[in-house]
């Protein structure tokens, strides 16, 4: 009797798998539970665009309602989608991949973050990956049963990683390198110089290399470095990417996964048996975002760097210095000199001023000693949220003193 | 420097340090390049848009089709000049198609605009004929939409 009773509490007890059981919460949430909790924020922690989808995409999603677009798509994606993701890659990075074997579209970038690594990663498999950064790169490597083995980045370098702390860190188990360049949360972008380091790295120790290039058409005053079209780079890259910044479609749920023959068929049968086809609808709407929406991107990425040169240079002005971002929406400024961590410090800036911010150490431990300020809100607004950052310093500051 | 222009369009009321830092030159540059355009008229004036109804003022606007007879030598500018010299002429153009003139007409109540028709404009000797569309609603005013609540924020306050 004794056990049929303990029988049962110990199968609660591994309800859930271990390496979800011990996986950490994501550190934004903790923060948005507290962040509910005050009204009339100004929020810098957004990492999504604030325009809408241009209303020519957004019509030709309703049209595509309308005709009764309603089903499933091949498990690749539609043919006209990839044909047209297929001439865009190759006017813009002159880089050819065939549009029938070499293009996966998926639900998001997320997804192809995701079956990208469970494609690859054998049990124990080490994934290096420069932090801070995106919050789901560890969790995902982890979840694909890999190891991840983090390279820290810093202030010096720009928070580029460097070639020399990369080979510092592989071993026999190193599987594939994943990088995200423009990169969240630090706004960072790889110089060719850069890139070519980590692409030797790659071809001496034979790695794979992941590269989530999601903010590649928000640069400012550079050209992206689209990873692949590196020489010899396009074997073992896997490139992710999506709609979701660039056309302001972070809703639709619409991504892409480019790499050779190979992986695409390793990643399409995951994507088959879980997620089937991207969302019709919206590949609908990315047919229309790549025929026609050129003027679009880059009227907003005009309007992000102007947004983006009045934060940075307020952030210094504030005493918090704040290297150059140049991709994606995000600055990255240190708040070492106001003897604060990251977590205390946007804690106290919330409760007292209500102001949101990310703290760093939500993208990682090397986040520690920054704050992650996402500039993709009006221009208004910046300036308000400024001005109570500032009064917030100079409190801090009197108080110490 | 078209990006300037490209700011104060959208926002008069931004400032030559705001601008010098969002087009990264410096305020003087920026102030300078101001001055000039508001000599040469360039920039042409500086206005705000407002929402009459709200203030439960409500005015009368027209489109009017009008057909012109051109003149020699200045063809339909002599005429157009004589119109839109007018205060109640909003905004006037030439246009192609079935008639000459589109002209805007604002007035506080629908009989003056029909008298402003039937009193100065249809008598002019070029006139030929007017079509006179009153407008019922407004929807997009330079670029500006009416009506509509304003578009709340539907992001998350913070995602990743």
């Amino acid at each position: 009797m004794l056990n049929a009773k303990s029988a049962p509490t110990k199968a609660r007890d591994n309800l859930i798998a271990q390496k979800v059981d011990t996986l950490p919460p994501s550190g934004i949430r903790k923060f948005f539970d507290l962040l509910s909790s005050v009204e009339d924020v100004i929020s810098l922690g957004i990492g999504e665009p604030d325009f809408v989808t241009p209303w020519h995409i957004r019509e030709a999603g309703t049209y595509s309602l309308e005709k009764g677009y309603t089903m499933y798509t091949s498990n690749s994606g539609m043919p006209e989608l990839r044909q047209e993701l297929a001439s865009y890659l190759e006017l813009r990075y002159r880089i050819s991949y065939h549009p029938e074997h070499e293009i996966l579209i998926t639900t998001g970038s997320s997804e192809g973050l995701d079956i990208a690594l469970r494609a690859i990663i054998n049990p124990g498999d080490e994934v290096i990956i420069p932090n801070p950064c995106y919050v789901a790169y560890p969790a995902d490597i982890i979840l694909a049963g890999g190891v991840p083995i983090l390279v820290p980045t810093n202030e010096e370098n720009n928070f580029v990683v460097r070639a020399t702390d990369i080979e510092a860190r592989v071993t026999k188990q190193t599987k594939a390198i994943l990088i995200g360049y423009p990169a969240n949360p630090t706004g960072a972008v790889m110089s060719k110089k850069e890139a070519d380091a980590i692409a030797g790295l790659a071809k001496k120790y034979d790695l794979l290399v992941i590269s989530d290039e999601i903010y590649a058409r928000l640069v400012y005053g550079t050209e992206h470095i689209c990873f692949p079209s590196l020489p010899g780079m396009m074997e073992r890259t896997i490139l992710i990417s999506g709609f979701s910044k660039s056309h302001a479609m972070t809703g639709w749920r619409i991504g892409y996964v480019a790499a050779e023959r190979r992986f695409i068929q390793a990643l399409t049968k995951i994507h088959q048996y879980t997620m089937l086809s991207a969302p019709t609808m919206a590949q609908m709407a990315a047919i229309e975002a790549l025929r026609n929406g050129e003027s679009e991107v880059e009227k907003m990425v005009q309007e992000y760097n102007r947004r983006r040169r009045l934060m940075v240079k307020r952030l210094n002005e504030i005493g918090l210095p704040c290297f150059e971002p140049k991709g994606a929406f995000y600055a990255f400024p240190s708040i070492k000199a106001t003897g604060m961590n990251s977590e205390e410090f946007a804690e106290k800036l919330l409760l007292e001023e209500k102001v949101a911010v990310v703290p760093g150490t939500a993208f990682g431990p090397y986040g520690e000693g920054f704050v992650r300020c996402c500039y993709a809100t009006s221009l208004p607004d910046i300036e308000e949220a400024l001005r109570r950052m500032d009064r917030f310093i100079r409190k801090s500051k009197l108080n110490t003193a | 420097m078209k990006e300037i222009f490209e700011i104060l369009e959208q926002n008069a009321r931004a400032t030559p340090e705001q601008i010098s830092t969002m087009v990264d030159k410096p305020v003087s540059e920026v102030e300078k390049i101001i001055k000039q355009a508001e000599k040469d008229g360039t920039i042409l004036k500086y206005k705000t848009i407002i929402n009459w109804p709200k203030l439960g003022e409500v005015d009368v606007r027209a489109l009017i089709e009008v057909r012109v007879t051109p003149q020699r030598g200045v063809g339909f500018d002599a005429i157009a000049e004589r119109i839109y010299q007018f205060p109640e002429v909003h905004s006037a153009y030439l246009v192609s198609g079935t008639y000459d003139l589109a002209i805007l007409v604002r007035g506080k109540t629908m009989q003056e605009i029909s008298s402003f028709v039937a009193e100065k404009l249809a008598p002019l000797e070029q006139v030929q004929s007017t079509v006179t569309h009153f407008l019922l609603k407004r929807y997009k005013e330079n670029g500006e939409t009416f009506h509509l609540p304003k578009e709340i924020n539907k992001r998350l306050p913070i995602t990743p």
